[in-house]
C-alpha cells in the first residue's frame, strides 16, 4: 500500500497494557511549570532501563488548572500499579517538590488511586498540614521557599504502551525530517506521550541479546549498516536510515489516532517506507494494523 | 418534586427533623402527611401543619414562614432540599450529604455537627454556625457551609473538618477551640478569632485584631488558598482576583494551645 509516495508495510504495531497516571504541575510561570515537568519526565524513555515511561502531554491554560496558574500535564506509565506508585512518589518528590513555585495535582478521573502526597508529606517533618476540599485531600508541605501543595491521591488507570511507527528514509536527513513531522503531528493528540528524546528513538530494540543478562539489544534487522551482514534484514535497498516513534497513551483510541496522524505526516514528509514493530503478535493484546490506520483516514 | 407548604407559623417551635429529601424520596403523599413532628412537647403529624403537593423524588421544597421550624434538613444524606425563605434553628444540623439551600436567613446552630454535603444560606446565619452541639468537643466534621450574608458569634466553634465561608461579616470568637478545617470571611471578623484553636485555618480579607497569643510568620501566597478561593468563587461567592492572587500574612496560634493553627490575613494595599 502506498501513501503520498511512501510504502506502507502490511504489518502491525503490537501494544500492551501499562498502568498510567496524569500529573498536573502548576507554577507561577509557564517556564517553571515546564522546568518541573521536564525534570519529572526525564530519564523515562523505556521501562527496560528506566522503570517507567513518561512525557509531557500538553501545556495547560490557567483556567484548566486547579489553582488557576499556568500548568503542564504529564503522563507517566509503569508496568504495574505498585511500580507506578513508587515512580510517582520518587519523581514528584525529587522533581516537583524541589522546583520553585510549583504545585502538583492529579489529572485523571477514576476509581483506582495511589498515595503520592500522603507519602511526600513526611518531608514536612511534622509541620505538614492537610486540607480536604470537595472530597480531595491536599497536603501542604512547608519548604524554604514557602509551601508545596500536593494532592494526596493520584488516579491510576490501565493504559496502552508500545504503540509505534518506524520510518525509513533514503538517508539520515530525510528519515529524520519524516520522523520530526510525525512526532509533531502526534503531539496534537491528547492522552498520549512520546517518551523518547524529542519523541524519536534512533535505536529501536529487539527482545534479548546474544549476551546473557541483557533484556534488549539493537534491532539488527532494521540497522542499515548491517544490511549485508544479517540474514533477516528488513532494510530495503536504497534505505540509509531508520527512526522509530513509540507512543504510550491512556486509551487504545488515542494511541491509534496518534499513530494514524504520525503515519500520514511521515509519508507526506519524505519517508520512503513506514512500518511498525511487533513481536509476532504473542506479547501484546493490542494489534494496530497500519493498513487500518490508512483506511481509517480515508486513503485506502 | 415534593413541596411542603407551611399553612401558618406555629405558636411554638416545630421540630421537623425528618423532613429530608432522602427520607421522603420513597414516601407517598399520605405517608409524608403521617410523619411525626414535635410541636413544642406534643407529638403531631406533618399533615397538621403542612400542605403536601407534588410527587416525591430527589428534590424537596419547603415553603412558608419557617422561622419557627427547627431542624429542617437535619441529618440529610442525599438529594436537594430548598427552603423558600427563612429557616429556624438547627437547619442542616448533622447533614451527611446532599445540598440544602435556604433562600433566606437561618437561625442559630445551623449546620452544627455537619459531616458532609453542602448548606447554602442566601441570607444571614445566626450564632454557632457549623459549631458543636452543647457539651460536645468537636463541631462540624465535614462538608461545606456557604453564607451569602453575615454570620453570628462562634462560627465554626470546635470545627474538626470542612469549610465555612461567609460573604459578609462574622461575629466574635469565630473558630473558638477549632481543631482543624477552614473558615473564610470576606467581610471581616469580630473579636478574638481563633481563640484556643489547635489547628486549622481562618482566612480574613481585612485587618483583624488578633489575640497576643498569635505570632507573625511571613507574607506569602498560600498555594492551597488559590484552590479554595477559586472553588468558592465557582459556587457564587464574590471573590476578587486580588483576593485569589494576593499575598497573605500568616499568623500562627493559638500559642496557648498547639500553635498549629493559622490566621491568614490579606495584605492591605496602600
Amino acid at each position: 500500500m502506498r501513501l503520498s509516495g511512501a510504502e506502507i508495510v502490511d504489518t502491525f504495531a503490537e501494544a500492551f497494557p501499562m498502568w498510567g497516571a496524569r500529573i498536573v504541575v502548576t507554577a507561577e510561570t509557564p517556564g517553571w511549570a515546564h522546568e518541573a515537568a521536564r525534570s519529572l519526565t526525564g530519564f523515562a524513555t523505556s521501562v527496560i532501563g528506566c522503570k517507567c515511561e513518561a512525557g509531557i502531554e500538553r501545556e495547560l491554560d490557567p483556567d484548566e488548572t486547579p489553582d488557576g496558574r499556568p500548568g503542564v500535564s504529564a503522563l507517566l506509565f509503569a508496568p504495574d500499579r505498585d511500580g507506578l506508585a513508587k515512580r510517582l512518589v520518587e519523581r514528584v518528590g525529587q522533581c516537583v517538590l524541589t522546583c520553585p513555585t510549583t504545585a502538583c495535582f492529579n489529572g485523571l478521573e477514576g476509581e483506582e488511586t495511589v498515595n503520592v502526597g500522603g507519602q511526600l508529606r513526611f518531608f514536612g517533618d511534622g509541620y505538614q498540614a492537610s486540607k480536604v476540599l470537595d472530597g480531595r485531600r491536599y497536603w501542604r508541605v512547608p519548604v524554604m521557599e514557602g509551601e508545596f501543595l500536593v494532592q494526596e491521591r493520584f488516579v491510576v488507570a490501565e493504559g496502552v504502551a508500545g504503540g509505534n511507527i518506524i520510518m525509513l528514509g533514503r538517508d539520515g536527513a530525510s528519515a529524520l525530517r519524516a520522523a520530526e513531522a510525525a512526532a509533531a503531528a502526534m503531539r496534537t493528540v491528547r492522552e498520549v506521550i512520546l517518551p523518547f528524546p524529542g519523541g524519536i528513538a534512533r535505536s529501536g530494540s529487539k527482545v534479548g541479546s546474544r549476551y546473557s543478562g541483557l533484556m534488549a539489544s539493537t534491532n539488527d534487522a532494521l540497522c542499515p549498516t548491517l544490511r549485508a551482514q544479517v540474514s533477516n534484514t528488513e532494510v530495503p535497498p536504497g534505505v540509509g536510515s531508520v527512526f522509530e516513534i513509540v507512543i504510550d497513551g491512556l486509551t487504545l483510541e488515542a494511541v491509534s489516532d496518534a499513530m494514524a496522524r504520525g503515519l500520514e505526516a511521515a509519508a507526506r514528509s519524505g519517508a520512503s517506507h513506514v512500518t511498525a514493530g511487533n513481536y509476532g503478535g504473542d506479547l501484546g493484546p493490542y494489534h494496530i494494523a497500519l493498513k487500518d490506520l490508512v483506511r481509517g483516514a480515508g486513503r485506502a | 418534586m415534593l413541596t411542603l407548604t407551611l399553612r401558618e407559623q406555629p405558636t411554638v417551635p416545630l421540630e421537623a427533623d425528618g423532613l429530608t429529601p432522602d427520607r421522603l424520596a420513597t414516601c407517598s403523599r399520605g405517608e409524608v402527611e403521617a410523619l411525626a413532628v414535635w410541636h413544642g412537647n406534643r407529638r403531631s403529624q406533618v399533615g397538621d401543619f403542612f400542605a403536601v403537593s407534588g410527587s416525591a423524588g430527589e428534590e424537596l421544597r419547603v415553603e412558608g414562614d419557617l422561622r419557627r421550624v427547627k431542624f429542617l434538613g437535619a441529618g440529610m444524606t442525599a438529594g436537594r432540599l430548598t427552603v423558600a425563605g427563612d429557616a429556624g434553628m438547627h437547619t442542616g444540623a448533622g447533614m451527611r450529604g446532599g445540598e440544602l439551600v435556604v433562600a433566606g436567613a437561618v437561625g442559630d446552630f445551623a449546620g452544627v455537627g455537619m459531616r458532609g454535603g453542602r448548606l447554602v444560606v442566601e441570607g444571614s446565619a445566626g450564632h454557632h454556625l457549623g459549631g458543636h452541639q452543647p457539651g460536645e468537643r468537636a463541631g462540624m466534621r465535614g462538608g461545606e457551609i456557604l453564607v451569602h450574608g453575615d454570620a453570628g458569634e462562634q462560627v465554626g466553634a470546635g470545627l474538626r473538618r470542612g469549610l465555612i465561608a461567609v460573604a459578609g461579616r462574622v461575629g466574635d470568637a469565630a473558630g473558638l477551640r477549632m481543631l482543624a478545617g477552614t473558615i473564610v470571611a470576606l467581610g471581616g471578623f469580630g473579636a478574638r478569632p481563633g481563640a484556643a484553636m489547635r489547628r486549622g485555618t481562618i482566612v480574613a480579607m481585612s485587618q483583624v485584631t488578633l489575640l497576643p497569643t498569635f505570632g507573625f510568620a511571613c507574607f506569602y501566597r498560600p498555594p492551597f488558598l488559590r484552590v479554595y478561593l477559586r472553588h468558592l468563587r465557582a459556587l457564587g461567592l464574590p471573590l476578587t482576583d486580588e483576593q485569589i492572587d494576593g499575598r497573605y500574612a500568616r499568623w500562627c496560634g493559638d500559642g496557648l494551645e498547639l500553635r498549629r493553627g493559622e490566621i491568614l490575613m490579606l495584605e492591605s494595599r496602600p
